[in-house]
Parts: structure tokens; C-alpha cells; sequence
């Protein structure tokens, strides 16, 4: 394949320095990762081995210590890129926003007209499971619908890089299949390029056409694997012996990682 | 109404009860002090007959003019001072000692300053006002979740949109603990200005019924004192509950 590269990251790495004493946290790196324009890419990793720091990178949020990151053949360099979406671990909904004004809060900014956001809205709201909540405020809703929220917060603004941190962490297995066919069936309308981070392994190797996987912290990638799915796949592909060779060897490669970074933490406690 | 409701008003009607037994039984003479049902009457000619409109007009028209400046300041200045880290390291000791500072002792100076108007006790009652807005709002925004902040960086929103846009309304809860406080502070800021050296207003009122024994006056004021702020406060709760009902979803 030679597609477009989209993302590039050259020798990143991140440090934190921590504000009461003079060491060093060497969160993340050195990686280096090309994403190809519109693929769908997962990472997997070890708690605590930096993934959501190399998507803070990715978004601009932070800036690297050592290397760069390039979106579209521009250095970030922690500037925010126009035509990216994130997609927060945590639940990022504004309390005292209706749903309907969650999900409108960026295309409002955007100065869209009031037709288009209505429109963009609406189908966000159904095809998120979340229609008759419109005029609901995020307390009355569950940890997984409020993720849902910013799922779709994120996917009307049409991003052409979507990044996402664990977004159906809040979710149950079955639902978190299901969303994972509307992520595909989006991820193949849009043409966007997506970077999935997530702790399951079997969504790793259901959803993403390649996936990294990370050591312990300081993280490195270990591996990349490229899956072969179709384009055009949905959840049912569980049923395929790839699919359990996939996660045999995601396993594989990250147990004895995991174990060092639950020793690890065993350790300095 | 809740049970606890019921209970409040039971109270405060045992209390006013106990206090008209008193009045009327002689245990509390007519010159210390009145039976409560003769207060609301005399409270009720005193506002039929306008006597002391101006007065109450003047009072709560100052404690209008130090609360509304002193939280227009004092949210601002907090949103102006909360990204600096070393300056609050430097100013927060100092908002905490504030209300150990007995601002009434600078009154006569404000009066040597700006002169015997209505000045003097405007400013009084903003300086007692404004730093609770200051400590509440301070408190509300250090607690914004760090990822509502993230949001409105993805959102490409610069630092006043944030503020304004993100950053306050998540805080609102706290900022309206400040602005009830306010009220409540600029209230006793006014009154007691008045009481110590003015021209004018229901403090002053109060004092000079106070002076002349004229409990037909000074009752009454002081029980519409207690009506306004309670009044003035139990709005800003009714709205405050709004809010948080819808946060809380119910
Ligand atoms: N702002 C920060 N200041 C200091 N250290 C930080 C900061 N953010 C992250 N770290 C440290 O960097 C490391 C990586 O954190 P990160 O959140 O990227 O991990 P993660 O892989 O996303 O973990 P999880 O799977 O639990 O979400 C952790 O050891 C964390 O303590
Ligand atoms: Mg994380």
C-alpha cells in the first residue's frame, strides 16, 4: 500500500517534570508512526504507557519533548490543527448543556446555519442511540450514552482525523459491539482517518486495518500488525479464525508488558 | 414542603409566639421592646403612610450600586487572575484573612476621602462584597474538570472564549455562593455605614429611633431589613436550585 501519509510522528517522545520535585517522568517514546489517509488505526497498551499522551500530542494539546508530529505535512508543535476531532477518556459533556446543545457546541462555533446544524444534530442523535434525549441535561443520562454524546459532539464537525481515547469504555459488551459498527460504517463514509485507542483487545482486532502495540512505560511501539479485513466489515467478522489469531497475538505480545507495568506500580507503592 | 420546611417554620413561629407571650404577659417592657404583632401593624402604617420610602429607596438603591459593581469586579478579576499561578500564591493568603480585617474601621477615613454622600458607604459595601465573589468564583474555576478546558482547546476557542464560554459556566454553582454572599455582604456594608455617620437610609432611621426611644420606628425597620435580605436570598435560592436541578437531572 502506498497511501497517503497523513499523520507522521519522528522520534516523539514526552517527559513530564513534576512541579514538587525535580524528577523526570519519561511518559512516552521515542515513536515513530505514519498513518496513512483514511485508515483505521488502534493502539493497545499496558495502563499507563502514555497513549493518551501521544494523542494529546497528536491533537496539539501538548508539545513533544524530543521529535515532531506532522498532520497534513505540517508541524503541530502543540498548535491546535484545524480538521481534527478528540474524543476524551473522561466524560467531557457540559453539565448544563441540553444534549442537543452538547452536540451543537462546535458547529455553533463554527457559525454553520441553523438548517445544516439542526439536520447534522438530528442524525448525529439517532444514530448515537441517543433520540428522545435531545432536551435531556447529561446527569440524566448514563455514563455510556454521556460518552455516546461526545462521540457524536466530535463526529458532526466532520473531522477528517478523529481521534479517540477509550470511548466506549463506559459501554457493555454488547453495546460496544454494536457502536463499533456504527464506527465502522462512519469511518467508511467520512473517509476520515481514525486512531482508536483502547483497552480491548478484541475491538483492536475487529475494528482497526492495523494495530500498535505498546510497552510499558516509557511507551514504545512493540508492533504493528495489520489485520487484512475488508473495508466493508462489521462485528460479525468475530466469526472468523483470523479474528482469534489477531487476538492471540495482540496477547501474545502484550503480556508479559502488562505484567511489567502492574510490577512496576507494585513496586513504587 | 418538606418535613424539615415544616419544621423551620414551626420554629420561627414557636419563637415569635414565645417572644409576643413575653411582651404581653409584661416579663419584656414596652420600652425594650415591642409585642411582634404590634411591629407588623406599625410596619404596615409606616409603608402605607410612606414615611420612610425615602429612606428605603436610598438604602437598598446604595446596596444595589456596591453589590452589581462589586460582582461585575470580582468575577473578573478572578478569571483575570486565576491562570496566574505565582500571583495567587501571593494573593490567596490575603483573600483568606480578608473578612478577619474590620472593614468598618476605614469608614471614617472613606468619609475624610469622598466626603459625608452616599460615596463612602457604596464603597464600604463593595469592599465587603467583592472578595467573596473573588474566593467563590476562584474556588468554582479551580475545579472546572481539566477536560471541559481540553474541549474548548479542540474547539480552537482562545483564553476569553473559554472563560466566558467554558470555564464560568462550569463553575457557576460556586460563583453564585459568591453573588449570595455579596448580596448579603453589601447589605450589612450599607446599614452599618449608615448607622455609625450618615444623612440618610434605614440604618441611620434605626440609630436615630434608637436615640429617641422610638420603638414604633425601630422595630419595624429592622423587621423589614430582615424581610428584604431574607427575601433577596431566597430568590437567588429558588434560582440557584433551578440550576442545580438541572445538573443533578431531576
Ligand atoms: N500532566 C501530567 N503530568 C505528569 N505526568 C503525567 C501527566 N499526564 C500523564 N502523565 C504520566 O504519563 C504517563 C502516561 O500517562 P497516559 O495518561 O498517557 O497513560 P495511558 O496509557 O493513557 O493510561 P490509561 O490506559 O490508564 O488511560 C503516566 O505515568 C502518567 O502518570
Ligand atoms: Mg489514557
Amino acid at each position: 500500500m502506498t497511501a497517503e501519509v497523513h499523520v507522521a510522528l519522528r522520534g516523539v517522545g514526552k517527559s513530564f517534570s513534576r512541579a514538587e520535585s525535580s524528577d523526570v517522568v519519561h511518559a512516552l517514546g521515542p515513536i515513530d508512526l505514519e498513518l496513512r489517509k483514511g485508515e483505521f488505526f488502534a493502539v493497545v497498551g499496558p495502563s499507563g504507557c502514555g497513549k493518551s499522551t501521544m494523542l494529546e500530542l497528536i491533537a496539539g494539546l501538548t508539545s513533544a519533548t524530543s521529535g515532531s508530529v506532522e498532520f497534513e505535512g505540517a508541524s503541530i508543535a502543540g498548535r491546535i490543527p484545524d480538521g481534527v476531532g478528540v474524543v476524551f477518556q473522561e466524560d467531557a459533556c457540559f453539565p448544563w448543556m441540553t444534549i442537543r446543545d452538547n452536540i451543537d457546541f462546535g458547529l455553533k462555533r463554527a457559525k454553520l446555519d441553523a438548517v445544516e446544524r439542526r439536520d447534522r444534530v438530528d442524525r448525529a442523535i439517532a444514530m448515537m442511540g441517543l433520540s428522545g434525549f435531545a432536551e435531556s441535561y447529561p446527569a440524566q443520562l448514563s455514563g455510556g450514552m454521556r460518552q455516546r454524546v461526545c462521540i457524536a459532539r466530535t463526529l458532526v464537525m466532520k473531522p477528517r482525523l478523529i481521534l479517540l481515547d477509550e470511548p466506549f469504555g463506559a459501554l457493555d459488551q454488547q453495546t460496544r459491539l454494536l457502536m463499533g459498527d456504527e464506527l465502522l460504517k462512519l469511518w467508511r463514509l467520512s473517509g476520515a482517518t481514525v486512531f482508536l485507542i483502547t483497552h480491548a483487545l478484541d475491538e483492536a482486532a475487529m475494528l482497526a486495518d492495523r494495530i500498535g502495540v505498546m510497552s510499558a512505560r516509557p511507551g514504545r511501539l512493540l508492533d504493528v500488525i495489520e489485520t487484512g479485513w475488508p473495508k466493508e466489515r462489521d462485528s460479525r467478522i468475530v466469526e472468523d479464525p483470523r479474528f482469534g489469531e489477531i487476538t492471540a497475538r495482540l496477547w501474545r505480545s502484550l503480556r508479559e508488558e502488562s505484567m511489567k507495568s502492574m510490577g512496576a506500580a507494585g513496586a513504587s507503592s | 414542603m418538606t418535613r424539615a420546611g415544616l419544621w423551620r417554620i414551626a420554629l420561627v413561629t414557636g419563637f415569635a409566639g414565645a417572644i409576643e407571650v413575653l411582651c404581653l404577659t409584661g416579663t419584656i417592657d414596652k420600652i425594650t421592646m415591642q409585642a411582634p404583632h404590634r411591629m407588623l401593624v406599625d410596619l404596615a402604617k409606616m409603608i402605607a403612610s410612606g414615611s420612610m420610602n425615602a429612606a428605603i429607596a436610598k438604602t437598598l438603591t446604595n446596596a444595589v450600586l456596591a453589590f452589581l459593581p462589586a460582582i461585575a469586579v470580582g468575577i473578573l478579576t478572578a478569571v483575570a487572575l486565576f491562570p496566574f499561578k505565582r500571583v495567587r500564591n501571593v494573593l490567596d493568603p490575603l483573600f483568606a484573612t480578608y473578612y478577619a480585617i474590620p472593614v468598618f474601621a476605614f469608614y471614617p477615613l472613606l468619609i475624610v476621602m469622598l466626603g459625608l454622600g452616599d460615596a463612602p458607604q457604596i464603597l464600604l459595601g463593595f469592599m465587603l462584597a467583592v472578595v467573596a465573589v473573588i474566593i467563590n468564583t476562584l474556588n468554582g474555576l479551580d475545579r472546572v474538570p481539566r477536560v471541559l478546558i481540553k474541549t474548548a482547546r479542540v474547539n480552537r476557542m482562545g483564553p476569553l472564549a473559554t472563560a466566558f464560554g467554558v470555564m464560568l459556566p462550569s463553575a457557576a454553582p460556586y460563583v453564585l455562593t459568591g453573588v449570595k454572599l455579596a448580596v448579603a455582604y453589601s447589605l450589612i456594608g450599607i446599614i452599618g455605614a449608615e448607622f455609625i455617620m450618615s444623612r440618610g437610609g434605614m440604618g441611620y432611621e434605626i440609630s436615630f429611633a434608637y436615640n429617641n426611644f422610638d420603638n414604633a420606628i425601630m422595630y419595624p425597620l429592622i423587621l423589614l431589613i430582615l424581610v428584604v435580605s431574607i427575601g433577596v436570598n431566597t430568590l437567588l435560592g429558588l434560582w440557584e436550585k433551578r440550576l442545580m436541578l438541572r445538573k443533578s437531572g431531576r
